[in-house]
């Protein structure tokens, strides 16, 4: 209910509901408005002005009377929303809970049915079926209806999909209920939301269509409709244009009001969706950034109470880093440990400048070579990046380009971090790939990702980072979405390319395995601080802050050999 | 590749015998009123009879069926039962006008509605609220009454261009673009209205994703991130919309035609169903079909070209 009373709150549904339900109930209330049938036609009246008593928007070409002609009008265009929509709703409702529902081949049949329905013009169909239907509107709607509702199918189908994977439809089955009753019971209430806002809408698209084919003549005369007075207006265009002003007026204003409700109820129902931001203006900061004080003079890169705030539900910011400070020296590897969610990823993204739009650094500082990062606009930060701070990403897949080939987007960042010529880029990345394990450069340089498999494809990443030498290497859980087997190598091959760089390497992970593996120093992050840093074996052997043993702890019941791997 | 086309082209030919053989029934059960409507008001029980057998109607529908069939592998759709033309041709001439008029919206509006929802989901703030309301004004006001307002305004009132009429593109380019350039605004309007909507929701959708993350990091200029990474990962789901696009607006153009008094398919289809002329009827369904299916087609084509994965090999 309380979805309601926003929807009663929002001024945009508030007022087209309002204008909406005005309409309808006049239309409704025609037999004690109206004073002249649609049909009567007086000669004596014919393109009587406005204001003629009787006839308070005048008579039209035949004499008939317009506001009575306007008033029988919206019945109809109310009749066609309804017949259109309900019969898109009846038929697309029972299609996807069908489709959705039951086995993929059923579903198979109804898809093809539905692409089927769509690939044709429908507009053409309702034309060319006018034999059939004999004019009547009611008739053309039905078939209209028909053609919504692959929409209405799609979205049904989609949500029951979703459910249906969801658990509890699983418990419901275990406990006894019956297929029908799941189906009633969870899926119609998911399905509710996204069917009412696709009505609205699919109401506009049955008057406008209606309107138009009485435009067009296709249908009975005898019928009042929006596009029967629009067309005997625009015939009179030039003797009388308020005649095709009125019906004009109120077809756009019921369209209109039915797609800025419709589109009310989604922002309502369906939540907020993704605002667009400017890309490039780099990251957003609202500390002005004092000049660095005291640094560590070996240090490469110095973080100093960094806080990154997030806008949370009530407004209030949510702050996800808070005080955070790290120091990172030249060619050294330390590793940023905690639990997922903890704020060791918002902490690289920061150095890198590449936070989400939503997010705000709200205090401290970032200084790599002595040079304040925090208040750099993204012009300033490129040259940064590639060059000097490199990064490597958690999930390879979803971290290469889907639509160009290894070799193109490789080329294209050694370039633009180098500056130097396409073959010299070639060249260059094929012998970086081969570097990085990979067996057969060439043919991964002229693959897509999707051939790739999720070990080769990191190595592509590794490759893509270090490809210009950078003194910094940001390694975001490198190994996590990697087999077994794979992280070993992977991790191997990051040890030997820091030092054969002399790479300074930011290694965030959860797992002290990694840490002990090929870190010297470490830093243990709990929901937004850091807790505890040091050197990694004297933190491994004697961790002094409570968070760092239970981690510790939790990790040595199951996984016995750490102790080994860090002596 | 070949093979890929020739599936392609096969799933057409059975969208089209499915969909002809759909509206053949469809139509089979008003044949009765045809012929009434052919003959007039004063026709005898006997002269409908005649009429009916003379026109084939009394045999079994899938005899008809299978018989138009058989024909329309000849490459012979018969002819008009008013005027007697031969279908094939008039057929394709009405589509000419109609498709000379949908082509140019066409192309312009993936041209703008690219540039508009770039525009919109790569600046943010008031670019996209502007490019929001613009489509929203397009959204909201029926083609119909749009097209009614500008012969209005344009060509009643400043008279800049013709209020009705069609010169074809062979025998005048210049009168060519001025009998076209209404319709295909206002088809404009409403196709940039959705289509703008679409792309800005996949470059938003896109330019979210995490290899635009790792892409920057690697210092690649913003220009390269939006046109060579984001759009061309956005297009490839946008292209699907535009041959539903193409629909759309083969349909809004058969109304607005109307009010430009172009002679294309819609005064033409309106023609021939309004007086039963099943040959013309059919023959209008089965272009209808092959037009969309060599439209589906292309875009399949393009999207093969732009999405590595949907390539086939």
């Amino acid at each position: 209910m309380s979805t309601w009373r926003k929807l009663l709150r929002d001024p945009q549904a508030a007022v087209t509901g309002s204008i909406l339900i005005l309409i309808f109930a006049a239309g409704l209330s025609t037999p004690l408005l109206a004073q002249h049938g649609p049909n009567e036609s007086d000669l004596s009246m014919v393109n009587a002005p406005a204001g003629t008593p009787g006839y308070l928007l005048g008579a039209d070409e035949s004499g008939r009377d317009i506001l009575s002609r306007l008033l029988h009008s919206i019945n109809t265009s109310a009749v066609s929303a309804l017949i259109g929509t309900g019969v898109a709703l009846a038929v697309g409702v029972s299609a996807g809970l069908v489709g959705g529902y039951f086995g993929a081949r059923t579903r198979a049949i109804a898809e093809w049915a539905f692409n089927l329905v769509m690939t044709f013009p429908g507009l053409l169909l309702l034309i060319l079926l006018m034999p059939v239907t004999g004019g009547d509107y009611r008739y053309t709607m039905l078939i209209f209806g028909v053609l919504l509702s692959p929409g209405i199918y799609r979205i049904v189908r989609n949500l029951v999909l979703g459910v249906k994977n969801e658990l509890y439809v699983d418990a419901a089955r275990v406990s006894g209920l019956g297929n029908a009753r799941i189906l009633g019971r969870h899926v119609l209430s998911v399905v509710r939301g996204p069917i009412i806002i696709a009505a609205a809408f699919m109401m506009g698209a049955s008057i406008a269509t209606q309107s138009g084919l009485a435009f067009l003549g296709v249908g009975s005369k005898e019928i009042p409709s929006f596009g029967d007075m629009i067309s005997s207006g625009f015939r009179n265009l030039y003797v009388a244009p308020t005649q095709f002003l009125w019906p004009s007026l109120l077809l756009g204003l019921i369209t209109a009001s039915l797609v800025l409700l419709g589109n009310a109820l989604r922002d309502t129902l369906a939540g907020s969706r993704p605002q667009p931001a400017k890309v490039g203006q780099g990251q957003r900061a609202e500390v002005t950034p004092q000049p660095p004080a005291a640094a560590d003079p070996e240090a490469l890169l110095e973080i100093r109470d960094l806080t990154i705030a997030y806008p949370g539900p009530g407004g209030q910011p949510r702050e996800v880093v808070r005080g955070a400070t790290l120091a990172i020296h030249r060619g050294q590897t330390v590793g940023l440990v905690g639990e997922s969610g903890s704020g060791k990823t918002q902490t690289a993204f920061a150095v890198l400048g590449v936070l989400p739009d939503e997010a705000v650094v709200t205090r401290g500082s970032i200084v790599f070579e002595g040079r304040e990062l925090i208040g750099l606009s993204d012009s300033e930060m490129r040259p940064l990046r590639g060059k000097q701070i490199a990064y490597v990403p958690q999930e390879p897949m979803s971290n290469l380009d889907p639509s160009y080939t290894v070799g193109a987007q490789l080329v294209e960042g050694v370039r633009s971090a180098l500056g130097i010529s396409k073959s010299e880029a070639k060249t260059r990345v094929l012998a970086l790939l081969e570097r990085c394990g990979i067996a057969d450069p060439e043919r991964t340089f002229d693959s897509y990702p999707h051939q790739l498999s999720g070990g080769m494809a990191q190595r592509v990443l590794i490759a893509g980072a270090v490809a210009s030498r950078p003194k910094l290497l940001i390694a975001d859980e490198p190994t996590t979405a990697l087999d077994v087997t794979v992280q070993a190598e992977i991790l191997d091959l990051l040890r030997d390319l820091q030092a054969e760089l002399n790479m300074a390497v930011l290694l965030v992970t959860h797992n002290f395995g990694v840490v002990a593996d090929i870190c010297e120093r470490i830093a243990v992050m709990e929901r937004g601080q850091i807790v505890e840093s040091g050197d990694v074996l004297e933190v491994l052997r004697g961790p002094r802050h409570e968070y760092t043993r239970m981690l510790l702890d939790s990790i040595l019941d199951h996984t016995a050999p750490i102790r080994e791997a860090s002596r | 590749m070949l093979a890929y086309i020739s599936r392609r082209l096969a799933a057409g030919l059975v969208l089209a015998l499915l969909v002809t053989l759909i509206t053949f029934l469809m139509l089979s059960l008003s044949f009765q009123d045809v012929v009434r409507t052919i003959l007039g008001q004063s026709a005898t029980p006997e002269s409908v009879d005649a009429m009916t057998k003379q026109l084939g109607y009394d045999r079994p529908v899938l005899v008809q069926y299978g018989d138009w069939l058989l024909h329309l592998f000849r490459g012979d759709l018969g002819s008009s039962v008013y005027t007697s033309l031969p279908v094939a041709s008039s057929v394709l001439q009405r589509l000419g006008v109609t498709l000379s008029i949908i082509v140019p919206a066409l192309i312009i509006t993936v041209l703008l509605s690219t540039f508009l929802g770039v525009w919109a989901a790569s600046r943010g703030g008031i670019a996209d609220r502007v490019a929001q309301g613009l489509s929203l004004v397009g959204y909201i006001v029926p083609g119909l009454l749009l097209a009614i307002a500008l012969v209005y305004v344009l060509a009643v009132r400043a008279k800049l261009l013709p209020a009705t009429g069609y010169t074809p593109l062979a025998e005048n380019p210049g009168a060519w673009l001025r009998s076209i350039a209404i319709p295909v605004v206002v088809l404009v309007i409403g196709g940039v209205a959705n289509m703008a909507a679409q792309v800005r929701g996949r470059m938003i959708d896109e330019l979210r994703r995490d290899y635009v993350r790792t892409l920057r990091t690697r210092g690649i200029s913003t220009t390269s991130i939006v046109v060579r990474h984001a759009l061309r990962n956005a297009a490839s789901p946008a292209l699907t919309v535009l041959s539903l696009e193409f629909i759309q607006m083969f349909g809004s153009a058969l109304i607005i035609e109307n009010v430009f008094a172009l002679p294309g398919y819609g005064s033409y289809a309106f023609n021939a169903s309004l007086q039963g002329d099943i040959p013309v009827i059919m023959g209008i369904t089965i272009f209808g079909v092959l037009l969309v299916t060599v439209v589906n087609l292309g875009t399949d084509l393009a999207n093969g070209w732009l999405n590595p994965k949907a390539r086939v090999h």
